[in-house]
C-alpha cells in the first residue's frame, strides 16, 4: 500500500514525470532501435554528406551522409547500455564493499576504508581517463575503467547506513533469537539500505551518462563507426563551422539523458528517504 | 589542531605510497608494450623490429622484474627524481611543472567563476524561498549537474567565436581565450555550489539562534549577513576539496578542446602511448595536489568553526 502511495507521488510529481519521460524515452528507442523503421547508423554515402533538414533525413546526415537521427537512435542505446552497465559494477562493489566493512568491522573495514580513501583522494575523472587509456581504446575497458573508479563514495554511504542498521535494536534481538549473519544482512540491514541505494543509483546513472561519453569523447571508447553520443561529438568536431547541429544534437542527447535521470533521482529522493519524507509531512 | 595537523601530515605520505604502488602494478598488469611505443614516436613511420625493443626494452630498464623496477622508481623518487618521460626524453618534474601553470590558471579562473555566481544564487535563493531568484538557483543547480561541460564548450565556441566573433575558440595566452574554456568548466562547480549553500542556508536559518535573533527584531538583512552566512558557509568549505578534484578532472576534458597545454593533454598522451614514468609521476602530483588542497580546506573549516576544533582536540 505504502509502496503505491510512493508510486503515485512520484508520478504526481511534474519534475519527476518529466525525469521518467526523459529516461524512457532514449532508453526505449535506443533498445527497439533494431526494429525501428530507420536507415543503417553506419551506412556510408558521400554523395549525400553533410545534408540539412529533409524528409529522408529528418536531422540531416553527418560529413559520411550518414543519417544523424539514426545515429543519435543507435547512440542512444550504446551509450545508455554502456553507462548501465557502469552504474551495475560501481554498485555491486560499493554493495559488498560498503556493507562488508560496515558489519564485520575489524581489520577488513580498515583496510577497505584505506582503500576508499585512496580512490577519493584522486581525482576520479583523471583516474578512470588514465586506466582507460592505460587499457587501450574500447567500450569495454571504458565502462570498466568507470566501474573500477566511480564506486569509493556510494561505498562509504552504505557503510554507514549498514553500520548504523547493525546498531539497531531490532538486530540484536534477531541475533539474540539465533539468526545467522546472512539473515540479518538479507532480512534485517538490506531493507534498510534499499532506499538510498535506489535514490544514489537514480542520481549517480546522471554523471555516469556525462562521464562515459566523456570517456568517449576523448576517442578512449568505442571506435567510429559504432554511434555513440560522445564518440559522435568527437567525430563531428572538424565541421564545426559548416555543420554545428552534428556538436549540438549529441550534446543535447546527453544533456537531457542526464538530466532525465537526475530529475527522477531527486523525485525519488522525495518518495523514499524517510528524512525527507518526513520533513515533508510535517509540513503540510 | 597540532596533533591534528600532525596525524594528518602523516598519514599524507603512506596514501601516496599506496597510490604509487596501485599505479604501478596497474600499469604494468595492463596490456600494451611501452617500449614499442617509445621507438614509434621517437621514429614515425619506421616500424621498429624485435631487436631495436629488445633493445630499448633494456635502455628503459623495462627487462627487470617488475619489484625491482618499483624499487628502483621509489627511490629516485624519494631523490625527487621522477625519471624521464620515454617518448620526448625530457624530465619529468620538469613537464609537470610546465604544465601545471595554464591548468591552475584555468581551474582558479573556473573556481572564482562558480564562487560568484553560486554564494549571492544560493543565499538569495534560501532567503526568499519559493520566489523568482530561488526558481533560477534550483533550475541553474539543476541543469549544471546534468550540462557535459565538452558539450556546453563547443556550444559556447559556436556562440560566442563562430556566430558572433567575440572571443577566440582556441589557444592559450591572454584574458581572452581564458573566458570560453573557465565558463565551461565553471558550470558544474557552480552548480553543486549553489545547491549545496542553498540548502545549508536553509537549515541555518530553521536554528534557534536564528529565531532568537528574529525575535530580538533584528533586520532580516542583518540576520543573514552576521547570523547565518558563516554557518552557512562551512559546508561549501568542506567541498572545497572535491571541488578542487573535479575540477582539475573536467579541466583534463577542456584542455583538450581549447588547444590548452595543460596537464590534461600531458595525461591523455602519457596514458594512451603507455608512458609508464609519466602516468606514474602525474598520479603522484595530482595526488599530492589534491590532499594537500583537501587538508588546506579542513584547517580552514576548523579555523571557521570553533566547534570542530574544540571538539577533536578533547579527543
Amino acid at each position: 500500500m505504502r509502496r503505491r502511495y510512493g508510486a503515485a507521488r512520484l508520478l504526481m510529481e511534474p519534475g519527476s514525470l518529466l525525469g521518467l519521460l526523459l529516461t524512457l524515452t532514449p532508453a526505449l528507442a535506443g533498445l527497439l532501435a533494431p526494429w525501428l523503421p530507420l536507415p543503417d547508423p553506419t551506412a556510408i554515402s558521400l554523395s549525400d554528406r553533410l545534408m540539412g533538414w529533409s524528409v529522408e533525413h529528418p536531422l540531416g546526415t553527418d560529413h559520411l551522409g550518414r543519417d544523424t537521427l539514426s545515429r543519435i537512435i543507435f547512440g542512444a542505446r550504446t551509450t545508455l547500455i554502456a553507462s548501465v552497465l557502469t552504474l551495475a559494477l560501481t554498485m555491486t562493489i560499493a554493495l559488498v564493499v560498503g556493507m562488508f566493512s560496515g558489519y564485520y568491522g575489524g581489520w577488513a573495514d580498515t583496510m577497505l576504508s584505506g582503500l576508499v580513501d585512496l580512490i577519493l583522494a584522486f581525482p576520479a575523472l583523471i583516474l578512470a581517463i588514465a586506466i582507460a587509456g592505460t587499457l587501450g581504446p574500447g567500450l569495454f575497458n571504458v565502462l570498466l575503467a568507470g566501474g573500477l573508479v566511480w564506486w569509493a563514495g556510494n561505498a562509504r554511504i552504505i557503510r554507514g547506513t549498514t553500520l548504523a542498521a547493525r546498531q539497531a535494536e531490532y538486530v540484536a534481538a534477531a541475533r539474540a533469537m539465533g539468526a545467522s549473519d546472512l539473515r540479518i544482512i538479507t532480512r534485517h540491514i538490506a531493507p534498510n539500505i534499499l532506499g538510498p541505494f535506489i535514490v544514489i543509483a537514480s542520481l549517480d546513472m546522471g554523471w555516469i551518462i556525462l562521464g562515459i561519453a566523456g570517456l568517449n569523447f576523448l576517442g578512449l571508447g568505442s571506435q567510429p563507426p559504432t554511434p555513440e553520443w560522445g564518440a559522435m561529438l568527437n567525430e563531428a568536431r572538424p565541421h564545426l563551422q559548416s555543420a554545428p547541429r552534428l556538436m549540438l544534437l549529441p550534446g543535447l542527447a546527453i544533456f537531457l539523458a542526464a538530466l532525465g535521470f537526475n530529475l527522477l533521482g531527486d523525485g525519488l529522493r522525495d518518495v523514499l528517504d524517510p528524512r525527507t519524507r518526513r520533513a515533508a509531512l510535517s509540513r503540510g | 589542531m597540532t596533533a591534528y595537523l600532525t596525524r594528518r601530515l602523516a598519514t599524507l605520505p603512506l596514501l601516496l605510497l599506496g597510490i604509487s604502488v596501485a599505479t604501478f602494478v596497474l600499469l604494468n598488469i595492463a596490456p600494451g608494450e611501452p617500449a614499442e611505443n617509445a621507438l614509434r614516436r621517437r621514429n614515425p613511420g619506421a616500424t621498429p623490429n624485435p631487436a631495436a625493443i629488445a633493445q630499448m626494452r633494456a635502455e628503459l630498464g623495462l627487462d627487470a622484474p617488475m619489484p625491482t623496477r618499483y624499487i628502483r622508481w621509489l627511490t629516485s623518487a624519494l631523490r625527487g627524481d621522477l625519471g624521464e618521460s620515454y617518448l620526448s626524453e625530457q624530465p619529468i618534474a620538469a613537464q609537470l611543472a610546465r604544465s601545471s601553470i595554464p591548468t591552475a590558471m584555468l581551474a582558479a579562473s573556473a573556481l572564482v567563476m562558480a564562487i560568484c555566481a553560486a554564494l549571492p544564487l544560493g543565499v538569495i535563493s534560501a532567503l526568499r524561498r519559493g520566489g523568482l531568484i530561488d526558481s533560477l538557483g534550483r533550475l541553474t543547480a539543476l541543469v549544471g549537474a546534468s550540462v557535459p561541460s565538452y558539450a556546453l564548450a563547443y556550444g559556447l565556441i559556436i556562440l560566442f567565436a563562430v556566430k558572433l566573433s567575440w572571443l577566440p575558440a582556441l589557444g592559450y595566452g591572454d584574458a581572452a581565450q581564458l573566458a570560453l574554456p573557465a565558463l565551461a568548466l565553471s558550470l558544474a562547480p557552480m552548480a553543486q555550489l549553489t545547491r549545496l549553500i542553498r540548502a545549508s542556508m536553509l537549515e541555518t536559518l530553521a536554528q534557534d539562534y536564528i529565531v532568537t535573533a528574529r525575535g530580538k527584531g533584528l533586520a532580516n538583512s542583518v540576520i543573514a549577513s552576521r547570523h547565518a552566512l558563516r554557518n552557512a558557509l562551512l559546508p561549501a568549505i568542506s567541498a572545497l576539496g572535491v571541488s578542487v578534484g573535479n575540477l582539475l578532472g573536467g579541466a583534463v576534458i577542456i584542455e583538450t578542446i581549447f588547444g590548452w597545454p595543460g596537464l590534461g593533454q600531458l595525461i591523455v598522451t602519457a596514458a594512451t602511448t603507455r608512458d609508464y614514468p609519466m602516468v606514474q609521476g602525474f598520479a603522484l602530483y595530482v595526488a599530492a595536489i589534491t590532499m594537500l588542497v583537501n587538508l588546506f580546506a579542513d584547517i580552514l573549516l576548523r579555523i571557521a568553526d570553533p566547534r570542530i576544533r574544540f571538539a577533536r582536540s578533547d579527543a
